[in-house]
């Protein structure tokens, strides 16, 4: 994936997934996924709901076990559940479809637990932190707030500085815009856009093709748990060479 | 009615009704702490542990509390541990009453969404962090209620001890049944004494309730 990468910096492979399958009951969800990610990529992946594109954004935190398979980040193999994996889980953000903001503390707190607890970095300078983020994603008004008290984009912003303050060296989203009203989608991937061209290394699940064709560095088509294609977004959308994936964009795309 | 006030009569229901709250204080505080573990034991990954919590709570829970005092009083000194009336009944009490507060707890847990402890996770938070500081704050609502029920029926379980050398409240009731008073007025006072330990726990849980009620309200 050499053309993908940006041109200044030497592409190393950040995440790499080799032979990895996964079944739940009889249901072969991943199939022999091989997939190399390097530092700076922008991953997405795309393709019809029960693919396993879920799924395999999740195995990569270790959220989903896998059956066969080595999963690798920064060089290290996904150590089994404990302190280890812990350890590995902070260098990774993960953004989900319905938020999962921690119901019971306000915004600021939300961003400021992990960098505490985790991270062990004192309050004040995690409050900090914690108020530069929310200001990026345009939420710092709402800090003192429950996140029962915000609208759906605005949470799904606090939950991208709330992954943000652990400083991941990779961003997980998972379907990030799935649930949130039409018109509160773009501010979600207007952030999410400003973080790719930032550089930061993202996987990203979702069903916004615009945001694919624009913020992607490369696209993945997937398909009854396996690969189908991975091109270029600018390729794949103007000349997929799949009759699956042909078939999914005719669809999503002239409707 | 005015037995209490006969023959040094109030000094020993006094003193029984301060072991009852002694003993019942002494193994709430053990029956809680026994029971976030064996529920941090039955959710936990691994799978020894939670076989540990399911089979503590089977066997606690369905055993009759005063198999238990047989067992604790008769069982441990053939283990050559030899301790106070008093302590066995607090360790049958709260392995006991543990059982229960597990089971309540791990029903709170239920409640409480798994998105909240895969966020908690995905940050790096470890399976004791993740439980402590988002499952069990979010949980500790649902659980109240229950909880209380548990409680105020620790200390009229307590009275068993009575039976097992411990001069509590009911030993004070066979004390004066020997020395030859109405049985009415012996139970009366007895349970009198009961009904105000149950309703001064019952209250605690009703003031921490609306407290925890008022605090996410007002946040």
């Amino acid at each position: 994936m050499t053309e993908t990468t940006p041109s200044d910096s030497r592409p190393s492979p950040l995440v790499v997934l080799s032979g990895v399958n996964k079944h739940f009951g009889a249901l072969h969800v991943l199939q022999d996924i091989n997939l190399e990610i390097v530092q700076g990529e922008v991953v997405v992946l795309i393709g019809p709901s029960g693919s396993g594109k879920s799924t395999l954004c999740r195995t990569i935190n270790r959220l989903e076990t896998v059956d066969s398979g080595t999963i690798t980040l920064d060089g290290h193999p996904l150590p089994a559940e404990g302190k280890e994996l812990a350890k590995l889980r902070a260098e990774v953000g993960m953004v989900f479809q319905s938020f999962n903001l921690f119901a019971h503390k306000t915004v600021l707190e939300n961003v400021v637990l992990g960098q505490v607890k985790v991270r062990k970095i004192p309050r004040t300078q995690a409050e900090e932190t914690a108020r530069a983020l929310l200001e990026r994603v345009g939420v710092a008004a709402q800090a003192d707030k429950l996140p029962a008290q915000l609208s759906g984009g605005q949470q799904q912003r606090v939950a991208i500085a709330r992954a943000l303050a652990m400083n991941p060296k990779v961003m997980l989203f998972d379907e990030p815009t799935s649930a949130l009203d039409p018109e509160m989608i773009n501010e979600v991937l207007e952030v999410m856009r400003s973080l790719a061209a930032e550089g930061m290394t993202m996987v990203v699940v979702t069903h916004e093709m615009g945001f694919a064709r624009s913020a992607a560095n490369r696209v993945l088509f997937m398909a009854d748990g396996r690969i189908v294609e991975e091109n270029t977004p600018e390729a794949f959308f103007t000349a997929p060479r799949s009759d699956r994936a042909k078939d999914f964009l005719s669809k999503i795309l002239h409707h | 009615m005015g037995i209490l006030f006969e023959h040094g009569n109030f000094t020993l229901f006094r003193d029984g009704f301060l072991r009852t709250l002694e003993l019942s204080a002494v193994s709430a505080v053990l029956a809680l702490l026994l029971g976030i573990l064996l529920a941090a034991f039955r959710v936990s990954p691994v799978p020894a542990l939670r076989v540990f919590g399911t089979v503590w709570v089977n066997i606690f829970r369905n055993t009759p509390l005063t198999l238990l005092f047989i067992a604790v009083n008769f069982g441990l000194p053939q283990l050559d541990v030899h301790l106070s009336p008093f302590v066995f009944a607090a360790i049958a009490l709260s392995a006991y009453t543990g059982s229960f507060v597990c089971e309540v707890l791990r029903s709170g847990i239920n409640t409480v969404s798994l998105g909240q402890a895969e966020a908690a996770r995905s940050l790096g938070m470890t399976f004791g962090q993740t439980l402590t500081l988002v499952v069990l704050p979010q949980a500790a609502r649902s659980v109240l209620s229950p909880l209380s029920s548990v409680f105020i029926a620790l200390p009229r379980n307590s009275a068993i001890a009575g039976a097992f050398s411990v001069p509590e409240l009911y030993n004070v009731q066979q004390t004066l049944s020997d020395r030859g008073y109405a049985i009415f007025a012996i139970f009366f006072w007895v349970a009198l004494a009961y009904l105000v330990i149950s309703a001064a726990v019952g209250l605690l849980f009703r003031v921490i309730e609306n407290r925890v009620n008022r605090l996410a309200v007002a946040r």
